[in-house]
């Protein structure tokens, strides 16, 4: 690639090394070929479609991608050109991107949830001159922001549905596409051979937008050398092998799915399963049993959610079956995954409860087969985590972000604890600066965030040193690093103690009842909270109590909700009195939202991460009237529907006081 | 009806409208005294989306149940591809390529998705019944191709998610669309929808015009359908039929049958 491409940062990096150690391929493409040859006719893909799990062994994947990079050459992509990718997981997104580096190209994944607005900033800030969209609603967003990015010359499309009439002049069919490439072999042969030949290990394997839970977002550049040298420290810490099985699901533009779907599947050769819709996620799970498997805290309890709500339902033989076994299990599953010892008749009766509720319990939720299981991305609930590892799922927790490709720290088998990260990944080094905040060095460390110089050197210093943000200590004794709060949002109350906000949201999210929470206080005399309720929880609990409701706001509203949340919240404060650097942090006062946050009102980000700020600004009106002790407030507020129009709802929402432990109650007196 | 005699043209947007594919000629259906229609006529062009709307009572499903060949009327004729069409039973009118949907759902609920859909191939299998009971040769052949077509049309109206599912314990409005899958799947030239949108909610009715309109340009189906919902009707139709009591009030383009002082006051006016 040209020399453009390669970070300034770089320069003064004691590792500069352009060529990868002995036997490691240079780049995917090279990691493709290496597969194709060695792995030939083992599964590299599979799809659902129509009814049907298609699958693409490795030497067809090779051929395929060799069609749509050919392709692409016939269209006229140059070498550095960016070429964004917007779809659902589907197979050929995922060959476009590996096509788009062949020739030279740079990959832009972006969030295909996305509205209009997003993705043109995006698109205007990588000046792609092509998009690669899955369907019809993706290219009618891209062709809706066309004034803004008139740089876009081709528009290539996966899914013709809908899409016959339009007009063709600029779009193309990615069926098209290839079949051009194809008949164009020869002609390009030596034309993309010589491109490939050019990607070394410092060249840009990926660009991927963070989601920015503040500002806009920017762009991660990670080079070969961040993919694959990560890919390969994470395949051989948990052992992953060519026979390994994936759901890929995630978001295509989030650096995990990045490492997983493509890092580790074409360093390991393992299978990369695509579902058939996003409704039909949890029976393609099913089917497919994966052996190793992502997913963020909050698709875990979901699960847990519906499961719990399905046993309510079931008859009561079942029902004290079920629980049963499982507060048995809860105590030895996870020493047994540990590897401590277990008596002989606690095991025979855990191999009892698997036999008649564990073992069907995992088969239904498509997990009987996983090997190793990563929840990331936001604290998890002890209980939740505690539940997988009772029903033997050896889920553990790993901690990274884009800046790292993922790894920064992971948890071992054997050493797997709700509270903590984990060790740093293979290859990792972390450091605490005295403020608290964790910094790390690794070979997966990002290249430079993409015409952004200012931000890239206050993120990463000379040294290759970078800020993750958030704050943490290392845990004496297991080394395993604990993280508190993102490290700008941990403040001081107006009386000077820790106020951590994350800390408690999390335990507050930790009851099923509750979705999302934002807390309140810096600067403050006390704390108050938002709540979210979660509606699957809460409406299936108004059901069996016979309380009637029209609407989530309704629900939101209902004054039994309002006294199930207040007990919830007291019992965290009961919890936060523990610890004495953080008892301040207790919440004095809450009030139920009538909306649910929404990334689509710049609420949370794309990964589901409150907008702290965003939501202060938004609800001030509430947030002055938790303060001013009211105890009821009427509100306003604008919401974008999912097609982008927008509307106006209102609501009088009550507020609650809610007891709090030891001395945090003198400052609540002196506020009141 | 002075361009009747056309051959067809292309609308604004792209799609093919062509010749008269069906025509009622001078339809008159009475039940012992009561006239249900009196002395219709209309056609149907290949390729458009023609509406028949009406107040309540006004003939439209009889109309409909006329062209499905469920009633057979007392007077007039129905010229279908420049043939006339002798009285028929339901089934034969089938087989000549016209599938239709019911305003009250009539699924099989005990069955899956899967199957009520794999029904509307019945007209497309020719296995023996010995060769179906054995599951063997023809048979096997017919419901392998069957099952492709089906999930085709399963992919084609986003339902593969419930592919699985028994059809009673859907919500109704998913229950329309499995009824639709069911008329597509015999890949019906003429496809006769009643009241596709009734009871459903805006985004239900939203989401089944954007599948009409998907089925018309994509499979180039011409598609006859009653609806009420106004809106609806002049959203997605080409030309549209007005009934009242029995009688046409009204045919033309959307924009010249809301511009008709007959069914300003029959249907939107407010003597109802």
């Amino acid at each position: 690639m040209n020399a453009g491409k390669r970070s300034p940062a770089q320069g003064g990096l004691a590792l500069v090394q352009t060529d990868a150690p002995k036997g490691v391929p240079q780049s995917v493409p090279a990691l493709l070929t290496r597969n194709a040859r060695q792995l030939g006719s083992k599964p590299a893909y599979r799809e659902k479609e129509f009814g049907i799990w298609q699958s693409w062994s490795w030497s067809e994947v090779a051929e395929e991608i060799d069609a749509i990079a050919n392709g692409l050459l016939a269209l006229g992509v140059n070498r550095g050109d960016h070429v964004a990718v917007i779809g659902r997981n589907r197979p050929a997104l995922y060959w476009s991107m590996v096509a788009a580096q062949k020739v030279g190209a740079v990959p832009v994944p972006l969030y295909q949830d996305a509205v209009a607005e997003e993705m043109a900033y995006v698109l205007e800030h990588c000046f792609a001159r092509f998009v690669i969209c899955g369907d019809q609603e993706q290219v009618d967003k891209v062709i809706e922001v066309q004034d803004r990015v008139p740089q876009i010359e081709h528009i290539i499309y996966q899914d013709p549905r809908g899409l016959r009439k339009y007009d063709h002049s600029k779009l193309h069919s990615l069926a098209t596409i290839q079949a051009e490439g194809r008949a164009a072999r020869e002609r390009f042969e030596r034309e993309l051979a010589g491109r490939e030949a050019e990607l070394d290990f410092d060249s840009t394997c990926v660009m991927l937008y963070t989601s920015g839970t503040t500002g806009k977002p920017k762009g991660v550049v990670l080079s070969n050398r961040n993919i694959i040298m990560t890919a390969k420290a994470s395949s051989e810490f948990d052992r992953l092998d060519p026979h390994d099985e994936v759901l890929a699901y995630l978001p295509m533009a989030w650096v995990g799915d990045f490492i997983f779907s493509i890092g580790q599947a074409y360093w390991t050769g393992f299978c990369v399963n695509c579902p058939e819709s996003a409704e039909t996620l949890l029976t393609d799970l099913r089917e497919i049993g994966p052996t190793y498997y992502f997913a963020p805290p909050r698709v875990f309890e979901t699960l847990l959610t519906s499961v719990m709500i399905r046993m309510e339902d079931a008859g009561a033989l079942k029902r004290r079956m079920f629980h049963h076994f499982l507060n048995h299990a809860k105590v030895i599953g996870p020493r047994l995954l540990d590897g401590k010892t277990v008596g002989a008749m606690d095991k025979l009766k855990y191999q009892l409860g698997n036999l008649l509720v564990i073992g069907p319990l995992k088969n239904t939720l498509g997990m009987s087969r996983i090997r190793v299981g990563y929840t990331a991305g936001e604290a998890i609930g002890p209980e939740i985590f505690d539940f997988y590892r009772a029903l033997g799922i050896n889920l553990k927790q790993l901690y990274g972000q884009t800046e790292a490709s993922v790894f920064i720290t992971q948890q071992p088998d054997h050493e797997v604890r709700p509270d903590t990260v984990g060790v740093p990944s293979p290859g990792v080094e972390i450091r605490i600066a005295e403020s608290g905040e964790v910094f790390y060095r690794s070979p997966g460390t990002f290249v430079e965030y993409y015409k952004n110089p200012e931000s890239t050197a206050s993120t990463k210093d000379a040294e290759g040193w970078v800020a993750t943000g958030d704050a943490g200590f290392i845990e004496e004794g297991s080394g395993h690093l604990r993280i508190i709060d993102r490290a700008k949002d941990v403040g001081k109350m107006a009386d000077g103690r820790l106020f951590a906000p994350k800390y408690v949201e999390n335990k507050l999210k930790f009851f099923p009842n509750i979705l999302e929470a934002v807390v309140f206080g810096n600067s403050r005399d006390f704390c108050t909270a938002f709540i979210n309720i979660d509606l699957t929880a809460v409406g299936n609990w108004a059901e069996r109590n016979n309380i009637a409701y029209g609407s989530y706001q309704e629900l939101a509203g209902h004054p039994r909700v309002m006294d199930m949340i207040q007990s919830h919240v007291e019992e965290v404060n009961r919890s936060v009195a523990v610890d004495d650097m953080l008892s301040g942090c207790q919440v004095h006062r809450f009030l139920i939202l009538h909306k649910e946050l929404d990334a689509d009102d710049g609420e949370l980000t794309r990964t589901r991460k409150v907008r702290r700020r965003i939501i202060e600004e938004k609800f001030a009106d509430l947030l002055e009237a938790l303060y001013a002790g009211k105890s009821e407030q009427y509100t306003e507020t604008e919401v974008t529907y999912e097609d982008g129009r927008k509307g106006k709802i209102t609501a009088t929402l009550e507020l609650r006081d809610a007891a709090t432990v030891g001395d945090a109650d003198t400052t609540r007196v002196a506020a009141e | 009806m002075l361009d009747s005699m056309d051959q067809g043209h292309t609308t604004p947007d792209g799609r093919t409208i062509g010749g008269v594919v069906m025509e009622m000629r001078n339809i008159t259906l009475r039940f012992g005294g009561v006239v249900a229609i009196k002395d219709i006529s209309f056609d149907i062009r290949e390729g458009e989306i023609r509406a028949i709307i009406g107040p309540n009572g006004a003939g439209k499903s009889s109309m409909l149940n006329v062209m499905s060949g469920f009633y057979n009327p007392q007077d007039g004729e129905v010229i279908y591809r420049g043939h006339k069409r002798p009285p028929m039973r339901p089934y034969q009118v089938a087989r000549q390529g016209i599938a239709r949907t019911f305003q009250n759902i009539a699924l099989f609920d005990g069955m899956s998705v899967l199957d009520n859909i794999m029904t509307g191939r019945l007209n497309h299998m020719k296995a023996s019944v010995l060769d179906q009971a054995l599951w063997w040769g023809r048979a096997q052949r017919e419901e392998v191709a069957n099952r492709q077509k089906a999930e085709e049309i399963i992919d084609f109206l986003e339902i593969q998610n419930i592919r699985k599912t028994p059809v009673g314990r859907l919500p109704y409005g998913l229950k329309k669309r499995v009824e639709l899958a069911r008329a597509l799947v015999a890949e019906p030239q003429i496809l006769l929808l009643d009241e596709p949108m009734a009871g459903m909610n805006v985004e239900e009715k939203e989401d089944m015009s954007r599948f009409i309109l998907d089925v018309n340009s994509q499979m180039g189906t011409t598609i006859a359908l009653i609806e009420h919902d106004m809106g609806v009707v002049m959203d997605i139709s080409d030309r549209v039929v007005v009934l009242d009591y029995g009688r046409k009030i009204g045919d033309g383009t959307p924009d010249e049958v809301k511009n008709n002082q007959d069914v300003i006051d029959a249907y939107l006016g407010v003597s109802h």
